[in-house]
C-alpha cells in the first residue's frame, strides 16, 4: 500500500515538474515571438525600445514616397499614419494593389538605421469586398493586354 | 415559398430535437423500452427536415432566389452553377445549414445502426446528439438565420467572395472539415451516453463508435490535407502551412483524436487509462466547437470569419455548457473509472502509446495557447499581436520530430515487455532505411539539426513499418502456403485496424519526408522580365514568352506565358495568372505549379505592366511538395482499411485468447 502510495506522489511530482518546465517553455517562446501590431506614431514612441523586435506596421503608402527598383527587385517607401512617418525598405515585387495612399501592413524589424526591414509586404483589404469603380476594371485599366489572343 | 420551406422545416426540426432531448431522458428513466422508438424517430425526422431545408436552400442558390437573405448575400447571376452550389458552405448562415445536416445525417446513421441494442447507452446518447443539434438549430433561427425575407428582392448579388470561387479545391475542404469536425460528435454522444447509463466500466461505447471514430478522423485528416493544398495552390505564397488560427482550429482536435485512436487501444488491451479516454474524447468534441467559434465568430479576421455578430456569446455558452455538464459527469462516475491493468515494464508498447499521448496533449496545449495568445491579449491588456510562425516552429519541431521516432519504435514494441534480441531484429530495417535517408539529406546539404534528425527518424519509421507487412507476410508463406498477393491481403484483413494504422503511419512518413525536404532545400527566384528573358531557380529554367488577358464568364483574366526549358528545348508551359472579379477590386493571385515525382515548380505572377512588355514572376522549386499530398492519401486509405469489416474474426480470437502464433504475436 505505501509503495502504491509512494509511485502515486512520485508520479504526481512528475506531471507537476512536466507542467512546471511545460509552462516555462512556453513563456519563454512566446516572451521572444509575439508581433506587436503598431502604427508608425507607437512605433517611433516607443525609442529604443523598438528597434530590431518583430513589428507589424501599419499604416498607408505615403504619396510619392515609392521608390521602386524593377531590375534589381528592390523597393522603398514611407508607411504613414499622418502623424508618425518610417522608410520601409523591402525585396520583391509589391502586391499588384500597392500604390500611393493604399493601407498596408509590413512585417519586420525597425533597424538601428532608422529604416524598417521588411520581411513581408501585405496590401490592407478592408474587410467587405470593394467593387471597382468605373475606370478601375481590368477591361478599362489593361485594355492592350485583354485584346491580346491568349494562349 | 422556397424560403417558407426551408425556413419552416428548420422551425419543426428544432422542435423535434427538443421534445426529443425531453422526452428521451423521460422514458429511460421510466424503464418504458416501448418508448424509445419515439425517440429514434425524433432522429431521423430531424435528419428528414434538415435535409429538405438544405435542398431548399440549395435550390434557392440554383434558381437564383435572391428574396432569400443567404442567396442574396452570395449568389449572383453570373456565378457558374458549380460555384454556386458549393456557395451552401461559402458563407456562415449556409455553413451552419450544412453542419445541420451532417450532424442530422451522422445521428441518423448511428442510431439506426444501434437501434436494437439493449441497455441506455444508445438511447442516452440519442438524446446527447438530439441536443447538439438543437443547439445548432437555434444558431439556424437567431444569429445565423440564412432563411429571412429581403424586400425588396434583388435582380442580382454579388457573389461568393473571390477567394472561395477561384479554386475546385473550395469544393473538397469544407465538406471533408464538416464531415470530420461533426463525425467527433459521436464518439462524444455515446461516452456521455456511457457516463449517463453508467455502462463506463465497460468499453461498449468505444467498441460502438470504434469506426465512426475513424471515419470522423480520416476526414479531418484529410480535409487538413486539402486546406493545405487549398492554400498552396490559391494564395500564391508558395506555402501550405502559416500556423494560422483557422489552420490551427482544424488542428487542434485532430491532435487530440489522434491520441484517442492510439490510447484506446491500452484501454481494450489492458484496461486502463479509462478516465483518461473519456476526457480525451470529451475534449475533442469541445475542441471542434471551440475551433468552430474561432472560424465562425468573427473574432478572427480571415476568409474563413464572415461576420461580426452575436453568435460568438451562443458558441461560448454552449462550450460552457458542455465542459460543466461533462465535468459533472466525469466526477460522478469516477469510481467506476479506475485501472485494471498496470504498467509491467517500461519497454513495451504501452509506455510508447503512454508518451505518444503525452506529446500529442503537450502539442495540442502548445498550439492552442499561441491561438488564444492573442485574444486574451488584446482582451487583458488591449495590446494587438499576433503569435509568429517562430513561436510555433520552435515548439512544434522537436514534438513532430519525437512523434516520429515513437511512430517507428512503437509497431516494433510488444506489449507488456519487450524481449531484447527480438525487438533488435524488428528495428533494424528501420535503423538502415532511417541512417540512409539522414546521410542522403547531409549529402543534399541539410545542416539543420532538426531536419537531419526528421530524415532519420521518417526513415526509421518507414522501415519500421513496412517491416510488419513484410513480416506478417512471411509468417503467412510460410504457415499456410499461399502466394505472396493472397498472404498479404489476408493478413490486412485478419486485422484491420492494425495494418490500416500502419498505412496511416506510412502516408504520415511521405507527409513528413515533403514537410521537411520542402521546409530545408526550397529555393526561390523573384525577376521582372520582358518577353523572350528567362529566370533559373534550382537548376530549372523559365522563359517568359508573352502577357494576355481574357474575359471569362465570371471573371477577368490576366496571364503569363512561362515556358519550361530543357537547353533550347520547351518542354512545358506554366500561365500563373490574376484573377479579377468584379465584387473585388483587389486581383486574386492563381498560381500554377507544374508537378514531378521530386517536386514543384511554382510560378506566381507578382506584379505585370499594364501593356505587358514586363512582367514580375516568383519561380518557387518546392522539393517532395507532392508527397505531401500523396502521403494525404495513403493516411486516407489507411482510415479506410480501419473502418472496413473485419474478414476474419480468427486472428482477432486468438489474440484475445492469447494464443501463440504467428499472426496473433504482437497484435494491438
Amino acid at each position: 500500500m505505501t509503495m502504491r502510495k509512494r509511485t502515486k506522489w512520485g508520479a504526481l511530482a512528475a506531471v507537476g515538474v512536466l507542467v512546471i518546465a511545460f509552462g516555462w517553455l512556453i513563456y519563454g517562446g512566446l516572451d521572444s515571438n509575439v508581433v506587436y501590431f503598431l502604427t508608425p506614431k507607437e512605433l517611433l514612441a516607443k525609442g529604443v525600445e523598438g528597434y530590431d523586435k518583430p513589428v507589424r506596421l501599419g499604416g498607408q503608402v505615403k504619396p510619392g514616397s515609392v521608390v521602386w527598383d524593377e531590375k534589381a527587385l528592390d523597393l522603398r517607401f514611407s508607411v504613414t499614419d499622418g502623424t508618425g512617418e518610417i522608410a520601409v525598405h523591402s525585396r520583391g515585387a509589391p502586391p499588384q494593389m500597392f500604390k500611393d495612399g493604399q493601407g498596408v501592413v509590413v512585417e519586420g524589424r525597425y533597424g538601428r538605421d532608422g529604416v524598417f526591414m521588411s520581411t513581408s509586404l501585405m496590401v490592407k483589404h478592408s474587410n467587405e469586398y470593394k467593387a471597382p469603380t468605373k475606370g478601375e476594371r481590368p477591361t478599362e485599366m489593361y485594355k492592350s493586354l485583354m485584346k491580346s489572343p491568349g494562349t | 415559398m422556397t424560403r417558407l420551406l426551408a425556413s419552416n422545416a428548420i422551425v419543426v426540426a428544432a422542435a423535434v430535437t427538443a421534445l426529443g432531448a425531453v422526452f428521451g431522458p423521460v422514458a429511460i428513466r421510466r424503464g418504458r423500452r416501448e418508448w424509445l422508438m419515439y425517440l429514434y424517430a425524433a432522429v431521423y425526422t430531424n435528419f428528414v427536415l434538415v435535409s429538405l431545408s438544405t435542398l431548399a436552400l440549395v435550390y434557392g442558390l440554383v434558381s437564383h432566389d435572391f428574396s432569400i437573405s443567404y442567396v442574396a448575400q452570395v449568389g449572383s447571376r453570373a456565378t457558374p452553377t458549380f460555384y454556386t452550389i458549393i456557395s451552401l458552405w461559402g458563407a456562415l448562415e449556409g455553413s451552419i445549414v450544412f453542419w445541420a445536416w451532417v450532424l442530422g445525417m451522422y445521428a441518423a446513421a448511428v442510431v439506426w445502426f444501434n437501434r436494437t441494442r439493449e441497455g441506455n447507452l444508445v438511447p442516452y446518447a440519442a438524446t446527447t446528439l438530439l441536443a447538439v443539434a438543437l443547439f445548432f438549430h437555434i444558431l439556424l433561427l437567431g444569429p445565423a438565420n440564412p432563411f429571412q425575407a429581403v424586400f425588396p428582392v434583388p435582380f442580382d448579388g454579388p457573389g461568393p467572395n473571390p477567394l472561395l470561387q477561384n479554386h475546385i479545391l473550395m469544393a473538397v475542404h469544407p465538406p471533408l472539415l464538416y464531415l470530420g469536425y461533426v463525425g467527433l460528435t459521436v464518439p462524444f454522444a455515446f461516452a456521455v451516453g456511457a457516463m449517463l447509463s453508467g455502462e463506463v466500466a465497460d468499453d461498449a461505447w468505444i467498441r460502438l463508435t470504434r469506426r465512426w471514430t475513424i471515419t470522423a478522423w480520416g476526414f479531418l485528416t484529410a480535409a487538413i490535407i486539402a486546406g493545405m493544398w487549398w492554400s498552396y495552390e490559391v494564395l500564391g505564397w508558395g506555402g501550405y502551412w502559416a500556423w494560422d488560427p483557422v489552420e490551427n482550429a482544424s488542428f487542434i482536435p485532430w491532435l487530440t483524436c489522434t491520441a484517442y485512436l492510439h490510447s484506446v487501444m491500452v484501454q481494450e488491451r489492458r484496461g486502463m487509462l479509462k478516465l483518461w479516454n473519456l476526457n480525451l474524447m470529451v475534449g475533442t468534441f469541445v475542441l471542434t466547437i471551440l475551433g468552430t467559434f474561432l472560424t465562425r465568430s468573427g473574432i478572427i479576421s480571415s476568409v474563413h470569419a464572415f461576420t461580426q455578430g452575436t453568435i460568438g456569446y451562443f458558441f461560448l455558452g454552449f462550450i460552457a455548457i458542455v465542459l460543466l455538464a461533462t465535468l459533472v459527469l466525469v466526477a460522478g462516475n469516477s469510481d467506476k473509472l479506475g485501472s485494471e491493468g498496470r504498467l509491467d515494464a517500461p519497454l513495451s508498447r504501452e509506455t510508447a502509446f503512454l508518451l505518444n499521448n503525452l506529446f500529442f496533449t503537450v502539442f495540442m496545449f502548445t498550439v492552442l495557447i499561441g491561438t488564444l495568445f492573442p485574444l486574451v491579449a488584446e482582451a487583458v491588456r488591449g495590446v494587438k499581436v499576433s503569435v509568429g510562425t517562430p513561436f510555433f516552429n520552435r515548439m512544434s519541431i522537436p514534438m513532430m520530430v519525437t512523434l516520429l521516432f515513437l511512430m517507428g519504435v512503437g509497431p516494433a514494441l510488444p506489449w507488456r515487455k519487450a524481449a531484447g534480441p527480438e525487438l533488435q531484429r524488428r528495428l533494424l530495417p528501420g535503423v538502415v532505411v532511417g541512417v540512409v535517408l539522414a546521410v542522403a539529406a547531409l549529402i543534399a546539404g541539410a545542416r539543420n539539426a532538426y531536419a537531419v534528425l526528421a530524415f532519420l527518424f521518417a526513415g526509421f519509421a518507414l522501415g519500421v513499418n513496412v517491416e510488419e507487412f513484410v513480416r506478417g507476410t512471411i509468417a503467412r508463406v510460410k504457415a499456410h502456403g499461399e502466394a505472396w498477393p493472397t498472404a498479404l491481403s489476408r493478413l490486412v484483413s485478419g486485422n484491420r485496424r492494425r495494418y490500416g494504422g500502419y498505412v496511416a503511419h506510412i502516408g504520415v512518413v511521405m507527409v513528413a519526408l515533403g514537410v521537411t525536404a520542402s521546409v530545408t532545400f526550397k529555393a526561390e527566384q523573384e525577376a521582372t522580365l520582358k518577353p523572350g528573358e528567362s529566370l533559373t531557380v534550382a537548376g530549372h529554367t523559365v522563359r517568359f514568352k508573352g502577357a494576355w488577358g481574357r474575359e471569362e464568364q465570371q471573371r477577368q483574366v490576366i496571364g503569363a506565358t512561362m515556358e519550361v526549358m530543357a537547353g533550347d528545348r520547351v518542354t512545358g508551359i506554366i500561365e500563373p495568372r490574376m484573377n479579377y472579379y468584379p465584387t473585388s477590386s483587389s486581383p486574386v493571385p492563381t498560381p500554377q505549379v507544374r508537378s514531378m515525382l521530386t517536386g514543384d515548380l511554382y510560378l506566381n505572377l507578382m506584379a505585370f505592366r499594364p501593356d505587358g512588355s514586363t512582367i514580375t514572376v516568383k519561380a518557387i522549386w518546392e522539393p517532395l511538395v507532392p508527397w505531401i499530398w500523396m502521403g494525404g492519401l495513403v493516411l486516407c486509405i489507411g482510415a479506410i482499411i480501419g473502418v472496413l469489416p473485419q474478414r476474419q474474426r480468427l486472428a482477432e480470437a486468438q489474440s484475445a485468447s492469447g494464443a501463440p502464433s504467428a499472426l496473433a504475436e504482437g497484435q494491438p
